[in-house]
């Protein structure tokens, strides 16, 4: 197992100000694991939606992001947590479109569509888990200083 | 904090001797720190910025609320002190250095009021000694409040003139404006960029807005949405808007989020755009070496 390129860390999510500071962190983060452009901006369109999530429905959170290893494959995995109302609907709220907030709908379905693994873990009254992880593609994955 | 009880006749005591010699502890103060390198061009002015504060902590001690940063006896001079902190907080003075400025100003004022009593052993004399560092303390912290205050007033400010400079709405043509757009779009930056350009259109009588996104990273749904309403509020006024600059990266990821931006007219860079603009006012423009502009 190698070590971790980029160390966990745990960041708050509280403000506008700290949703751009994640979004550059995710971008750092993922550049640093060998993911390609493309791949980069899905990640950092899908963390900045739930995120945004976290602060506007949620109430406010944190987020937990970890670089798991799967045998030689690497990834880099992100939990957005709150204690906030919880979704009462899941498959509802997952439904392109649907907002009980004036937003455009998007958020949570357009976010499971960026990524390959999405897993939404929610409790009425208790509170929103939403953990996507991405591995990178492409063998063998690029690591900055090797060649 | 440990509550503290004044006695009332020591505050009293406290507040007739602040108020009598208010002249002297002006001028004392006029040559510390806080007053001297604020009031820089006269002397004069430092003296009766000290007098106002010395009659306002005479106005606290009298209230007997000498440890209450809310009584109303600095309300007079809360304004003072604010104009003065930030005059330090501009030269880069910390909030931790101005405290110790205010710290500065007790010792002159303990000596005058020494020299009120004949005997050094006095108990009334130890007793208003006391109370005057309770109330010097208190005066540390109204300042603090006030330079705290003061730091997020300027934030707020900065931040203010940051998103204007960082939004400037130009005319490329007659009839053309365009801006373009650098870093992140969140809801307070994307309401005064739909501002400006919807000034702009009026001001400018512009046909055509250019949006152009070369500079944003991220486009999620919540940016959508503001392009979407922008998009929208420009035509209410009479104007066509162009978005330029979606980078292939982000235009595939728009697609993936599922966000129809069809309603929105598109080119691939700025001069596209303007080019789109021109030739729909009956302006000639010659061909041009950018291929991959959509033709609508
Ligand atoms: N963390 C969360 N806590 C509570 N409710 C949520 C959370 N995330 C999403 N939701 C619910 O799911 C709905 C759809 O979310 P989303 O697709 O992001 O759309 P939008 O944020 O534009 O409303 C939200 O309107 C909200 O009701
Ligand atoms: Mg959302």
């Amino acid at each position: 197992m190698h070590a971790p390129l980029t160390p966990t860390a745990r960041l708050p999510i509280g403000s506008d100000a700290d949703l751009a500071w994640l979004r550059q962190h995710v971008r750092q983060c993922a550049a640093d694991l060998g993911f390609g452009l493309v791949q980069q901006t899905k990640l950092v369109t899908a963390a900045s939606e739930l995120a945004r999530n976290t602060l506007v429905h949620g109430g406010g959170g944190h987020v937990e992001i970890t670089t798991p290893t799967d045998g030689a494959r690497r990834g880099l995995r992100l939990s957005f947590v709150d204690s906030g109302p919880g979704i009462r609907d899941v498959d509802l709220a997952l439904t392109d479109g649907y907002t009980t907030g004036g937003g455009l709908g998007m958020g949570l379905s357009g976010a499971k569509r960026l990524v390959q693994d999405f897993v939404l873990d929610t409790r009425p009254g208790l509170g929103t888990t939403v953990t996507i992880t991405e591995w990178v593609s492409g063998f063998p994955a690029p690591r900055p200083g090797a060649r | 904090m440990v509550q503290h009880d004044t006695a009332p006749e020591v505050a009293e005591q406290l507040s007739e001797f602040l108020k009598r010699r208010r002249e002297q502890i002006a001028h004392r103060w006029a040559d510390a720190a806080l007053f001297s390198n604020v009031f820089t061009v006269s002397r004069d002015e430092a003296v009766e910025a000290g007098r106002a504060v010395a009659e306002a902590l005479a106005d606290v001690a009298r209230s007997g609320r000498l440890e209450d940063i809310e009584a109303p006896g600095f309300d007079t001079v809360r304004d003072q002190l604010g104009r003065m902190t930030s005059a330090r907080t501009q030269s880069g003075y910390t909030p931790t250095q101005i405290a110790r400025e205010v710290a500065g100003l007790r010792a002159p004022v303990a000596a005058l009021l020494r020299a009120e009593f004949d005997d050094p052993a006095d108990e009334r004399m130890h007793a208003c000694l006391l109370e005057l560092t309770v109330l010097m303390g208190t005066l540390r912290l109204v300042v603090l409040e006030t330079t705290i205050n003061a730091g997020e007033e300027l934030i707020a400010r900065q931040r203010q003139q940051l998103l204007e400079v960082a939004t400037p709405v130009i005319e490329l043509w007659e009839g053309v404006v365009a801006v373009p757009l650098i870093g992140t779009l969140d809801s307070s930056r994307s309401q005064v960029v739909m501002e400006s350009l919807l000034e702009a259109i009026v001001e400018r009588r512009a046909r055509y807005a250019i949006l152009d996104i070369t500079g944003v990273p991220t486009v999620d749904s919540l940016v959508a949405q503001h392009l979407m309403k922008t998009v929208a509020a420009a035509r209410l006024m009479g104007a066509e808007c162009i978005v330029s600059g979606i980078r292939p990266a982000i235009a595939q990821t728009i697609v993936h989020l599922g966000i129809d931006l069809g309603s929105i007219l598109t080119r691939a860079g700025l001069a596209d755009a303007l080019a789109y603009a021109l030739t729909q006012q009956g302006i000639a423009v010659s061909a041009r070496p950018t291929a991959g502009a959509d033709s609508r």
